[in-house]
């Protein structure tokens, strides 16, 4: 489980705090979806839980353990995460770039071991990256990009997964497909957070969802509690239907 | 990348070395070169591929080691395919500390620790230039920062000089256009401690290179400590891009080159990439010295000439691609 309690984050020159005592749980074995409009926070989570920025108060924790005392590594072999954006500049093969995902697990000097190597391969296998191993990352169309990339979150491991707007870039088969992942990650009994704006097909896949609003959580519970006009609309400042 | 290329590679960098000691005024055959490297041949020989010739080719190897090894760790870190020493300044304020301990009669080994003081005010002056512009993600911004660094270097240069002899000026002047001509086993022995110690953290760091090519976030996601790790690759590039300005002064463009020529070899992890471009650095510069010393005889080229001479239509390309 990932966990999020009080956290407060204040950038640099910005007077009010990106986020401002947000508490949310993303349990393990389910699906749980932070939306919310731009500017209200959600990357920041992810920023946060990376040590990417750092907190003013509040904690975080996974499964159970306060993330402040643990290492980086140690978070990296519990949390896997897909950032909102990544490009590789320098051209590797899909799989050398699926198999970086076990670094947290490797020593600097040591080879790949029978577990990295059956990783990766499971990995790609789920990920149907398999086909287009040989090639090279800046040869992928999009959606076999965010593929290759969803490849090396699980060649990682963990008991968590978090996805930032992991389906911005891809069409809806695309997208569907990347959902179809994520769905399985839960069902195998990982905590799942996933950062989207897409609220039709976050609604259709999360389990639990929570509403950012300009840093503050305005409500959080199962799906139907959240996807309500009454309560999306003061938020998005936009009539919505749903 | 293949056992085979590694062998290529090795082989391709012995046989241009034994060329390399081979060429020159007095042209000498193969058997005559080889026996001379392992102490057989008349006295002049002897001393000409021993003395002259031999650490000639050894400086030339080293500075070409490394700076593709910089390169390499510069275009990593920086995500920027057209990074290199040289062209972030870094080499240019290693020149300018070099010099200073040149004019106060700094010790032989002390000259690589000046030169690294001048190299961080570059990289940290190119850096803090090129953020303040907004335009992190444009990699062009931070090479004319570095453009500029250089620049100024040069201006600082000439302000040290204005009041020095006519013949360190020229010295200066000679060593600024970068030359493996004063080649001593001492200078050499002192490089290639420093290049070891730079190198062996670098390549130790290899797999860090590999995430933070990703960018900051992802290298974050996979446990890498993204501050200390990259300012670790900025110190250790910039001692091993200084060491070689201390040893031969300013030789542009081979941390540009070298590791795109290792790439399309087929080195893609960074750490087998620093070690190729280790090989391919040094293959490159053996060479470039031996054009310096053949092209318009009697008459010598500065290294560093011949060298811009084949880096600076790359870069072009390079450019053009990103545009």
């Amino acid at each position: 489980m990932i966990a999020f309690s009080g956290a407060v984050v204040r950038y640099p020159r910005q007077e009010k705090p990106a986020l401002d005592g947000v508490s949310l749980e993303a349990p393990a074995g389910g699906i749980t979806a932070v939306v919310g409009p731009n500017g209200s926070g959600k990357s920041t989570l992810v920023r946060a839980l990376l040590g990417r920025v750092a907190l003013s108060s509040g904690t975080i924790s996974v499964a159970g353990s306060g993330t402040a005392q643990m290492t980086r590594v140690d978070i990296a072999r519990r949390v896997a995460v897909v950032t909102q954006r990544e490009e590789a500049v320098f051209p590797i093969s899909v799989r050398e770039y699926v198999a970086l995902g076990r670094l947290p697990h490797r020593g600097a000097w040591s080879a790949a071991a029978p577990d990295d190597k059956a990783a990766v391969s499971s990995a790609m296998e789920a990920t149907e990256v398999s086909s287009f191993a040989d090639r090279t990352v800046d040869e992928l169309s999009g959606g076999e990009w965010q593929r290759a990339r969803f490849a090396r979150a699980l060649a990682q491991g963990g008991d968590a997964l978090v996805a930032d707007e992991p389906t911005t870039f891809l069409d809806v088969a695309h997208a569907m497909a990347v959902f179809g992942v994520l769905e399985r990650l839960a069902r195998e009994g990982r905590a799942v957070l996933l950062i989207s704006h897409d609220l039709n097909l976050v609604a259709r896949f999360a389990h639990r969802l929570v509403l950012l609003d300009r840093g503050t959580v305005a409500a959080a519970g199962s799906v139907d509690d959240v996807m309500r006009a009454d309560v999306l609309e003061p938020v998005y400042q936009w009539p919505l239907v749903v | 990348m293949k056992t085979s290329r590694w062998i290529i590679l090795a082989v391709t960098l012995v046989a241009v070395a034994v060329v390399a000691v081979m060429l020159g005024t007095i042209r000498f055959g193969v058997n005559e070169s080889l026996g001379a490297l392992f102490g057989r041949g008349d006295e002049t020989t002897l001393f000409v591929i021993r003395e002259l010739r031999l650490p000639r080719v050894v400086l030339a190897a080293l500075i070409g080691a490394g700076l593709g090894m910089s390169g390499v760790a510069l275009q990593g870190v920086l995500r920027n395919p057209l990074a290199e020493p040289y062209l972030l300044g870094v080499s240019g304020g290693a020149a300018v500390g070099a010099v200073v301990a040149m004019s106060l009669g700094v010790a032989l080994a002390l000259m690589p620790i000046a030169a690294f003081g001048g190299a961080l005010a570059a990289v940290f002056i190119a850096l803090t230039v090129a953020r303040a512009t907004h335009t992190r993600g444009d990699p062009r911004v931070l090479v004319m920062a570095g453009v500029v660094v250089g620049a100024f270097a040069n201006a600082a240069i000439m302000v040290l000089m204005a009041n020095a002899e006519a013949s360190t000026v020229r010295n200066a002047v000679w060593w600024m256009m970068g030359s493996a001509a004063n080649a001593t086993w001492t200078q050499n022995a002192w490089l290639a401690l420093y290049l070891a110690l730079g190198g062996g953290v670098l390549v130790a760091l290899g797999r860090s290179i590999d995430a933070l090519a990703l960018g900051e976030d992802s290298a974050a996601g996979l446990g890498i400590d993204v501050e200390r790790t990259t300012r670790a690759l900025y110190l250790t590039a910039s001692l091993v891009a200084a060491s070689t300005v201390a040893a031969a002064g300013l030789v542009g463009f081979v941390g540009l080159v070298v590791p795109h020529i290792a790439r399309r070899l087929g080195a893609t992890g960074h750490r087998a990439l620093l070690m190729s471009s280790a090989l391919v650095g040094a293959t490159l510069v053996i060479a470039a010295d031996v054009l310096a010393r053949v092209a318009l005889p009697p008459a010598e080229l500065p290294l560093g000439a011949v060298t811009a001479v084949l880096g600076v239509p790359f870069f072009l390309v390079m450019l053009r691609r990103m545009a």
